[in-house]
């Protein structure tokens, strides 16, 4: 079947809506189909929807700013693995590959050591994040020799590793009772405990972000091309992909941030979405980003209600990354779709 | 109206290729490089598309200096084919040769259906409209080189430069894409080909420099330069020549 973004997009919103169901009927407080539908009804017109106040302050204080985070975490990773994906031109590429995770995981981890708010460990997380990019970007263009874009992903993976190290030694110090449980629960992503107040620094740098992307996806396309070629069909490279890795950062930071870590959607979705609607980036992004969020909700639903206690995201994502990754590498012929 | 390169040095910027490269590229002439691989062909035209900045000399697009243009000015005067690659991503035929249109788009701007237009002309032009919905990555070596074509000549560009359009190609394919380069060349259009065939050059350019080791040992009218003594000079062999019934000539190595 050839790919088309009509019926590409049709099953990525199916997929959503299924999620968005299913995030909000399972769990201790189930809320049907039937009572999502009045509540939203008495929220447009004011009026009384009927529903025990348990339920309402579970779906407005609780599940709803719950499944919303993990909608806009999901589309975040979904679209800045899509950009980088492209804009590398290797589709094994994550959106931590300039180091945005490492950077965000260290912010926090010094955060917690030092005993800091939720609030504050969250904006360390973020700013270590775009600081992690911005370094890797400056010493990355240092680098004269041969390709500029591969001197950036190894520069990456160098002071990726660095940044570890430093998560390594602050974990090292931590005080074991308190601190370093709540460091590995970081690490491993988690949206236990989201509250509405905490979507607000979430939703403005991933909209702002998508927005950039979405305004330069045609030159997306062409700057996936080999870096020399994209430059003679005019495209001006350095700050166009200064831009791009931005706007990628910006949404990655302000995931990890809210959420932790969370491997592999930003690898695998973008993969899925490309099998639906082909590589054209202004077709790809909105597919891309509705895969990911009904993909995150339904982890993070799993994570809710699997076992008695909450399993880490990171951990699930992981568990059915792993093998569909090996699948794709071992049934990719020819290039990637 | 030329494209010219005086005094030219060029090469990677941790390393010269070449110098005292001139060069005259009018508009309806052919122009082939020719020379042994590793020669400096390939980092010479990098050079003249402006990719790479000369180490020295002066090089100009229609009288201006080419470093004073933008890049989006350059791509609408200078269309590039470079050597067939299979590409990272699936993208469709049509797409790849509407990338060719970029530079006539503003920086947000998704091409118009002007630009599709223009880019389905390009693959009828090329014979190779029934790809156009085909993935880049799943079609043939030739198929590809005329994809490649077929973007450079979206961009609408006055001088097309090709790095070795038919290293890759069978022989019919071969003529094909010679057969468009005398084409184009009919229509106005300045075309610049690398080869390290000179038989292909005598056959289908104007005007031939001879390059070794980053530096023109010859530059002039095709049959003047194409003999078995310079021949015998460039590639460091003896050359041995065949002569049609009709006086055409044609060389053989050894």
């Amino acid at each position: 079947m050839p790919p088309s973004s009509l019926r590409g997009n049709a099953i990525a919103l199916g997929l959503l809506g299924v999620a968005v169901l299913l995030a909000f009927g399972l769990g201790r407080f189930p809320v049907g189909p039937a009572e999502l539908a009045r509540l939203v009804w008495a929220g447009l017109t004011g009026q009384p929807s009927g529903l025990s106040p348990q339920i309402e302050a579970v779906i407005w204080n609780i599940r709803g700013p719950r499944v919303v985070a993990a909608v806009l975490c999901g589309a975040a990773l979904a679209v800045a693995g899509t950009a980088f994906q492209g804009l590398f031109r290797n589709p094994l590429v994550s959106p931590d590959i300039l180091g945005a995770s490492s950077g965000a995981a260290l912010g926090a981890v010094v955060g917690i050591y030092f005993s800091l708010g939720l609030f504050a460990i969250q904006l360390a997380a973020f700013t270590g994040g775009l600081v992690a990019v911005g370094a890797v970007y400056a010493i990355g263009s240092t680098i004269r020799r041969g390709d500029p874009v591969l001197a950036l992903v190894l520069t990456g993976v160098v002071v990726g590793s660095l940044l570890g190290a430093g998560i390594g030694l602050v974990k090292y110090w931590a005080d074991p009772y308190n601190q370093l449980p709540a460091m590995t629960f970081w690490l491993l992503g988690s949206l236990a405990g989201t509250a509405r107040p905490d979507l607000v620094p979430l939703l403005g740098p991933v909209l702002l972000g998508t927005a950039v992307l979405v305004a330069l996806r045609w030159r997306m396309n062409v700057m996936s091309l080999p870096e020399e070629e994209a430059r003679a069909l005019g495209l001006d490279t350095g700050p166009l992909r200064i831009a791009i890795v931005a706007a990628a950062t910006l949404v990655t930071a302000a995931s990890v941030a809210a959420a932790g870590i969370i491997g592999w959607v930003g690898l695998v979705v973008p993969h899925l979405a490309r099998f639906l609607v082909g590589p054209d980036f202004g077709k790809l992004l909105p597919t891309a980003a509705l895969l990911g969020a009904g993909y995150l909700l339904i982890i993070d639903t799993l994570a809710r209600t699997a076992a008695p206690v909450e399993t880490p995201l990171g951990i699930l994502t992981a568990v059915i990354g792993t093998p569909f990754f090996i699948w794709l590498l071992a049934s990719a012929r020819g290039g990637w779709s | 109206m030329s494209l010219s390169a005086a005094d030219l040095a060029y090469g990677y910027p941790e390393r010269r290729i070449g110098r005292d490269i001139g060069l005259d590229l009018k508009a309806g002439e052919v122009l082939a490089l020719l020379g042994p691989n590793g020669g400096g062909k390939t980092t010479l035209l990098k050079t003249l598309l402006g990719l790479l900045p000369p180490h020295g000399g002066t090089l100009t697009l229609d009288g201006r200096p080419l470093a004073a243009l933008s890049v989006n000015q350059r791509a609408r005067a200078l269309g590039y084919v470079p050597q067939a690659h299979a590409g990272t991503f699936a993208f469709t035929v049509f797409l790849v040769v509407l990338m060719g249109r970029t530079a006539h788009g503003g920086l947000l701007a998704a091409p118009s259906s002007h630009d599709r237009e223009v880019a389905r002309a390009m693959l009828e032009r090329l014979g190779i409209a029934k790809l156009a919905q085909r993935p880049y990555t799943q079609i043939s070596g030739g198929e590809r080189q005329l994809v490649l074509i077929a973007r450079a000549l979206a961009q609408e560009p006055a001088y097309v430069i090709l790095d070795e359009p038919t290293a890759s190609l069978d022989f019919g394919n071969q003529g094909k894409v010679m057969s468009q380069i005398r084409q184009l060349a009919a229509e106005g259009l300045g075309v610049l080909f690398t080869t390290h065939d000179p038989n292909q050059a005598l056959a289908h350019a104007d005007r031939v420099m001879l390059l070794r080791e980053g530096e023109a040992i010859a530059t002039g009218a095709a049959a003047a330069m194409l003999t078995p003594e310079r021949l015998a000079e460039l590639y460091g062999v003896a050359i041995e020549t065949v002569q049609g019934t009709d006086g055409r000539v044609a060389f053989l190595p050894g």
